[in-house]
């Protein structure tokens, strides 16, 4: 997934129609905002990130995942199964994003990329809402998918580099 | 465990993937999950399409359905002004519906008006007290004494009572309250205002110029789609605002002017763009009359002149000028949307259609389309009868004479005895909180004790719904069917909403509700028809569009028209001289300067604040912020103060503080920001929070309310727009 964070305007739809689609329950979500500011008056640089779970290459959240239930499904996102998932919190402990909560039914949820979706052909929620086109989302190892074609064309970064996880969501500046 | 990197890309370079397919998203990434994602089951058994009334720009939507329940509203791809996309209060249309606050059955005032007690009643006893009270108000003053105020796309069946009944006095605060100075400062230029949704072309633009208007903080959903689509593809930005908006965060140029200067800059811009010929002479040539007035009236409006009003570096007024220019047709300097700031706003962004005039950008690509629009015969009617006498919406013998709608701050005024050429004695309030969306809100109440008849329709129990005689409980968007909407766009299109459930509680949809009314007092035949379904059909039907499609899709879309000069069309300037007017004939003989001149506005007393106040993107003013869904991302707002300001008084911070203004008024409290992205000479707050009324009980008690702290307003001599950036205020840690 890319995030073009020139066009975000931090307006939150995304985390709405995250919380709509996914039936996210009151209190929590699965996606949220960032928003940063360098400088001093009137110096001022400004940056919006709408941030969600990374599904990382090498996902410390499964590492650290005692039953299995967290785990790389095939094609690469990183999922928790319900029913394995005694919530025990050892994933959101190992997680560096903060990308995890306990579901009030005892399992730990998370952004799944809206899978779901995905495998009808539909985006997922967020990146459907937003009204600035800053989320796009696809398949990074086809060049010709519109993310690679975003990260060929721009310059970007991805979240805590240096705890060697490979985040895969990538911040376009 | 799982599958490692090495796997990942070994599956995603295999191609295997077989479930998805189509719109372009068939990927091998996802395709090769063996392991699906439960499906959260919120798509619904039945799509209903309509259009949302989360705010007043009317997206097309789709709501899903599952077991009589909606479960979630997607932006509708067919309708032009969503293109699939929602803004976040869109989404939280679900939050209005299932709002537990919700009014449920019709009221009547049991005691002292404003004492909030009330009793619930059917609606065969509410609707007779209110036509007894309309019957009352019609034989002893006349019809025009009745006053409705509206905001809302059903207030449309009580404006067409309101005429049905004989009275002119048919008044909304987005116009003296929002953007009618813009309106008229662009009427009296090109002989036509913006609108809304606005003819600003942005999605072309080559640059756009914001002044206060916070677009993206401020969210009409088409409109911030354009604006990124236009940064996405390189156009420039600039950006007039106090404070580091979020647009300023995008701009190549963020001008941190001094609040209520903005008209100096702009007559500076203007003065660069005549001295070193930067403007479309051909366009000027062509459509414009008054050049050589205007050259001779910015000759002294230099740079260095504007820098001591504005501070803005003169070096930098000159580089903006040519970065504006240098993007020229396709230059967009938007007119902004809340625009009611200093009394002098007419004036303003009468100097905003100038700037604009001179880049040539009106009736251009990436400046301001010619909007095309469905022809939609109105309904057939019996004919309203005798001209209702002019509305009372001004003091007596005043006249604003540039006003093009009803000024609602001054029929709220005329409802005080005496005061106008007649006295209001009747409100019906459509979906208008008068309480928080006037200013100096004592004298709403003092004009509200003086009325022998106030009824308020709502679907929450909004501070006004405390004061009012009789309350009748309107069914939400979701459960209605309202007017065809089919403003003048880019493309032409008609949109129609409808019901996506049934009514809940004992609530009413407006249609029905007026009609009711109109049957109780006589005028049953201006309402013929059985439902506003029927109604809304017979309009379509007669405009030769295809009904069942508009069913379906939730809108037609008409055929790609010409809106702009490059596409051949020829503009027409309804105004006296039939071209561009950028000196003004007619503020000339009125008496008013036919060309914009700034007047510094006051300054702060030491000490002291300019209090600004904007918009939030997850909210509608103080609408929404009941709205327990969308508060879970914006429950409350901040007091933006300058870090550096907010250390010299000792404030930290976070912490709760109260705002005092300079009547001694105390807001309630709320948390400090203290940032870098502000001046140091003003504070800002976002509008629509701090709600008292008790049925409010999530939004009650959250925030502050700046309404209560506007008790002072410098009024527009042009069109009676009530100017409220004239409160300073003072900032006080909250005592324990
Ligand atoms: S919806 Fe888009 S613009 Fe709005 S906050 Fe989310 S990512 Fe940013
Ligand atoms: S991809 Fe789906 S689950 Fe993840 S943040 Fe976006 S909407 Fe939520
Ligand atoms: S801009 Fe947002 S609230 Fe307004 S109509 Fe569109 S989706 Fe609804």
């Amino acid at each position: 997934m890319t995030v073009d964070t020139r066009l975000c305007v931090a307006c939150k739809a995304c985390v709405l129609a995250c919380k709509a689609e996914n039936a996210v329950p009151d209190g929590f979500c699965r996606d949220w905002l960032v928003e940063e500011t360098r400088g001093e008056f009137p110096d001022l640089h400004a940056q919006n990130r709408s941030e969600r779970c990374n599904h990382c290459s090498e996902p410390p959240c499964v590492d650290a995942c005692p039953t299995g239930a967290s785990h790389v499904a095939g094609g690469g996102a990183v999922l928790v199964t319900h029913d394995k998932c005694t919530g025990c919190k050892a994933c959101i402990a190992a997680c560096p994003y903060d990308a995890r909560y306990v579901h009030p039914q005892g399992w730990v949820d998370k952004c799944t990329f809206c899978l779901h979706r995905a495998r009808r052909g539909e985006k997922p929620a967020c990146v459907s809402v937003c009204p600035t086109f800053c989320l796009e989302f696809g398949d990074l190892a086809d060049p010709d998918s519109d993310v690679s074609r975003r990260l060929r064309e721009r310059r970007y970064k991805v979240l805590h580099p240096e705890t060697g996880c490979g985040p895969n969501v990538y911040f376009l500046e | 465990m799982g599958y490692t990197r090495r796997e990942f890309i070994r599956i995603a370079g295999a191609g295997a993937g077989a479930a998805a397919a189509g719109s372009g998203l068939a990927s091998r990434w996802w395709g090769a999950d063996g392991d699906p994602v439960p499906d959260p089951g919120t798509d619904g058994d039945k799509v209903v399409p309509s259009f949302c009334e989360l705010c007043f720009w009317k997206c097309g939507i789709l709501c899903h359905v599952k077991d009589g329940r909606v479960t979630k509203i997607v932006g509708n791809p067919k309708h032009p002004l969503s293109r699939g996309r929602l803004c976040p209060r869109g989404t939280g249309g679900t939050g209005l519906l299932y709002d537990p606050d919700r009014l449920k059955k019709p009221l009547v005032r049991a005691n002292g008006r404003g004492g909030q007690s009330f009793r619930e009643v059917e609606w065969s006893e509410a609707l007779d007290r209110v036509a007894d009270g309309l019957k009352g108000l019609r034989e002893k003053y006349g019809p025009e004494s009745l006053a409705l105020y509206t905001h809302g796309y059903g207030g449309s069946w009580f404006k067409h009572l309101l005429r049905a009944y004989g009275s002119a006095n048919v008044a909304a605060p987005s116009y003296a309250q929002c953007r009618g100075p813009r309106e008229a400062g662009f009427r009296l230029t090109f002989g036509q205002g913006v609108g809304s949704p606005e003819n600003t072309d942005m999605e072309n633009a080559r640059c756009i110029t914001l002044l206060g208007s916070h677009l993206g903080e401020n969210m009409h959903n088409t409109q911030v789609q354009d604006f990124a689509l236009a940064l996405s593809r390189g156009a420039g930005l600039v950006v007039v605002d106090p404070r580091f908006s979020v647009a300023a965060g995008k701009a190549d140029h963020w001008l941190p002017i001094k609040p209520g200067t903005d008209l100096a800059l702009l007559l500076a811009w203007i003065h660069v763009l005549l001295a070193e010929g930067l403007y479309d002479r051909d366009y000027v040539d062509k459509y414009a009359v008054g050049l050589d007035k205007l050259r001779e009236h910015v000759a002294d409006k230099t740079p260095e002149w504007a820098y001591t009003a504005t501070t803005i570096p003169p070096e930098k007024i000159v580089a903006t000028a040519r970065f504006l220019a240098g993007a020229r047709p396709a230059s967009l300097v938007h007119p902004g949307r809340h625009v009611t700031w200093y009394g002098d706003d007419t004036q303003r962004t009468r100097a905003i259609a100038i700037l604009n005039a001179l880049l040539g950008s009106w009736g251009r690509r990436g400046g301001f389309f010619l909007p095309a629009q469905l022809p939609l015969p109105k309904y057939p009617y019996t004919h309203y009868g005798t001209e209702p006498k002019p509305p009372a919406d001004a003091a007596k013998g005043r006249v604003y004479p540039f006003a093009d709608e009803t000024i609602a701050s001054g029929v709220c005024d005329a409802s005080i005895p005496g005061t106008a050429d007649y006295d209001i004695k009747g409100w019906l309030v459509y979906g208008t909180n008068l309480l928080l969306a006037l200013p100096e809100p004592e004298k709403t109440r003092k004009a509200i004790q003086a009325l022998d008849l106030i009824v308020a329709i709502d679907v929450l129990p909004a501070e006004i719904t405390g004061w009012a005689d009789v309350v009748l409980p309107e069914a939400t968007y979701l459960e209605r069917c309202d007017e065809l909407d089919a403003p003048p766009w880019r493309v032409p299109f008609a949109a129609v909403r409808q019901p996506v459930v049934e009514p809940m509680y004992d609530s009413k949809p407006g249609w029905w509700i007026a009609r009711e009314l109109a049957h109780r007092i006589g005028l049953a035949d201006y309402f013929p028809w059985k439902d506003s379904v029927e109604y809304a059909m017979q309009r379509a039907h007669a405009a030769g569009l295809d009904c069942d499609a508009m069913r379906r899709d939730g809108v037609v879309v008409g055929a790609p028209a010409a809106v702009t000069i490059e596409d051949g069309v020829e503009p027409v300037f309804d105004t006296p001289s039939g071209k561009i007017e950028l000196y003004s004939q007619p503020l000339a003989d009125a008496g008013f300067d036919p060309l914009p001149n700034f007047t510094p506005p006051e300054e702060p007393p030491p000490g002291m604040f300019r209090l600004l106040f904007g918009r939030s993107p997850v909210h509608t003013f103080g609408r929404t912020t009941n709205n327990r869904f969308l508060s879970e991302v914006a429950s409350t707002n901040e007091l933006w103060l300058n870090r550096r300001a907010a250390d010299e008084l000792g404030l930290a911070d976070g912490e709760q503080v109260v705002v005092v203004n300079q009547d001694e008024v105390r807001s309630e409290p709320l948390a400090l920001r203290a940032t870098q992205r502000i001046r140091s000479d003003c504070a800002y707050m976002v509008h629509g929070y701090g709600h008292d009324a008790p049925g409010l009980r999530f939004a009650r008690g959250r925030g502050a309310n700046d309404t209560r702290l506007v008790t002072r307003t410098k009024i527009d001599p042009l069109m009676g727009g009530t100017g409220m950036n004239v409160n300073f205020v003072r900032v006080e840690r909250r005592q324990p």
